[in-house]
């Protein structure tokens, strides 16, 4: 055996072991994203929901402390963590409750209000939500903190599948040109033919939303290093400051927050005391006005008890990493067309998965092995012949 | 497909994938950078790569 077969032969384990241990979580992600690229459509047709008020053109937004306030008497017992800014509907925005100020927020709860009118919309409970179970299975399979990082190290092993993959590509399509597909052959030659096919058409966007895939599993982490890092820098010299007894008007945070920064504009608020700020400050986190620029945040720290700007930085380098690799995952920045170009490419990986184990199985039945037949591509279809 | 036609080079198996892999990558930042003809470009680039899938499964398929 040459030094070259041997090393084809080790790359063929890597892509079989690497590609037999994801594909079941592969499959499951396949399929529950599918439904997530049109999330908001299926909501719409699913949910119903009451319109922000129709208003002309250039109306001025609600002062953001009366919205509160209407947001707040509809929560009876709850304190408000986040305002947010609704990305899809610009006459609405978000109030995120919940039952302390240091409650876990991922159980929070949503008040949708109006934004020009500042009066309340509803409070739609989205854990019941199909999408919401879906997002669930997709992002940690119910499992927490524990269940995001095993998916994530699932998307390792898809990326290096990926990659071995285009390497096994080479010996297995030695005496064929690209893009042959064998339609009067054995369904095994056909279905190693639409494997290969499809498998290297997508190596570029299968690579991209899987990769960025892995960076979103690690959001949690990423936020805990911003915390300890940036944040805690930012508000050093507030560590010993107590909460303040009575806040500054929020209005007027905000208003402080985007003159501070020109050109960016709010996108959400962490309120004293959240994960995203410190006891004492009101957190306005800003963005661009491009697809690229609109999902980098820029936080604006304004002391929640004079309503001075306190400081104002970019966000590190791992924190703009997380924020590029979100639309890339989702797909969701080129409108319509890209979702479903994003579906469309999402079915032909569970194609490739697909023909991908069924080929497994018919060469472990054939008694040729991956790694056998990569190193000696004709094996695969005598395998095949005489196995039919 | 003559399958004792001679073995083909690594720039005959990798250059049509290189282009679509090149192509998928202009069609993935291009609509980051803007709207409008960015977006359009990121479909048509993004959209090769599926394209060709089905141009080659169905000329290919017994009627």
């Amino acid at each position: 055996m040459t030094a070259a077969t041997r090393s084809l032969r080790r790359w063929g384990i890597i892509h079989k072991w690497t590609s037999l241990i994801c594909t079941v979580f592969m499959l499951l992600l396949c399929i529950t994203g599918l439904p997530l690229i049109f999330h908001e459509e299926i909501d719409d047709v699913l949910h119903s929901s009451v319109k922000a008020a129709e208003v002309p053109p250039g109306t001025p937004p609600a002062n953001l402390d009366r919205l509160l306030g209407n947001a707040m008497a509809n929560a009876p017992g709850k304190v408000p963590h986040f305002l947010i800014w609704d990305r899809d509907d610009p006459s609405a925005m978000f109030v995120s409750v919940g039952p302390t100020i240091t409650s876990d927020p991922s159980k929070n709860t949503l008040i949708r209000m109006d934004l020009h009118t500042g009066a309340f919309l509803d409070a739609p409970d989205v854990t019941a939500r199909f999408t919401y179970i879906m997002l669930k299975l997709h992002t940690d399979m119910f499992a927490g903190l524990p269940g995001k990082l095993f998916l994530g190290l699932m998307g390792i092993l898809f990326c290096v599948a990926i990659i071995s993959g285009i390497v096994v590509y080479a010996p297995s399509m030695r005496k064929l040109r690209f893009g042959t597909y064998r339609a009067r052959r054995t369904r095994v030659v056909r279905w190693l033919d639409i494997h290969n096919l499809a498998g290297i058409l997508l190596v570029a966007w299968t690579l991209v939303v899987g990769f960025t895939g892995v960076i979103n599993t690690w959001a949690d982490l990423v936020l805990k290093m911003w915390q300890f890092g940036q944040l805690a820098e930012m508000t050093a010299q507030y560590r010993d400051r107590s909460v303040p007894e009575k806040l500054t008007p929020l209005n007027g945070a905000v208003d402080v927050a985007a003159n501070a920064v020109p050109g960016m504009t709010p996108s959400f608020v962490a309120f004293p005391g959240t994960l995203f700020s410190s006891k004492s400050h009101y957190a306005v986190f800003l963005r661009g006005e491009t697809p690229l620029t609109s999902r980098l945040l820029k936080p604006a720290l304004i002391d929640a008890e004079t309503g001075k700007l306190t400081d104002a930085r970019d966000m590190p380098w791992y924190v703009s990493t997380l924020f590029i690799s979100q639309p890339l995952h989702f797909g969701d920045y080129g409108g319509m067309p890209l979702k479903i170009i994003w579906a469309v490419l999402d079915v032909l990986t569970i194609v490739i998965l697909w023909t991908g184990v069924y080929l497994w199985l018919r060469r472990r039945k054939s008694g040729v092995s991956v790694e056998r037949s990569i190193a000696n591509s004709s094996a695969v279809e005598n395998a095949a012949l005489e196995a039919s | 497909m003559n399958s004792r036609a001679a073995h083909r080079s690594l720039t005959q198996i990798f250059g049509v994938p290189l282009l679509v892999a090149i192509l998928s990558g202009v069609g993935l930042v291009s609509a980051l950078v803007g709207d409008g003809w960015w977006d359009a470009m990121s479909w048509s680039a993004l959209g090769i790569p599926a394209l060709l899938y089905f141009v080659f499964i169905w000329r290919r398929s017994p009627r």
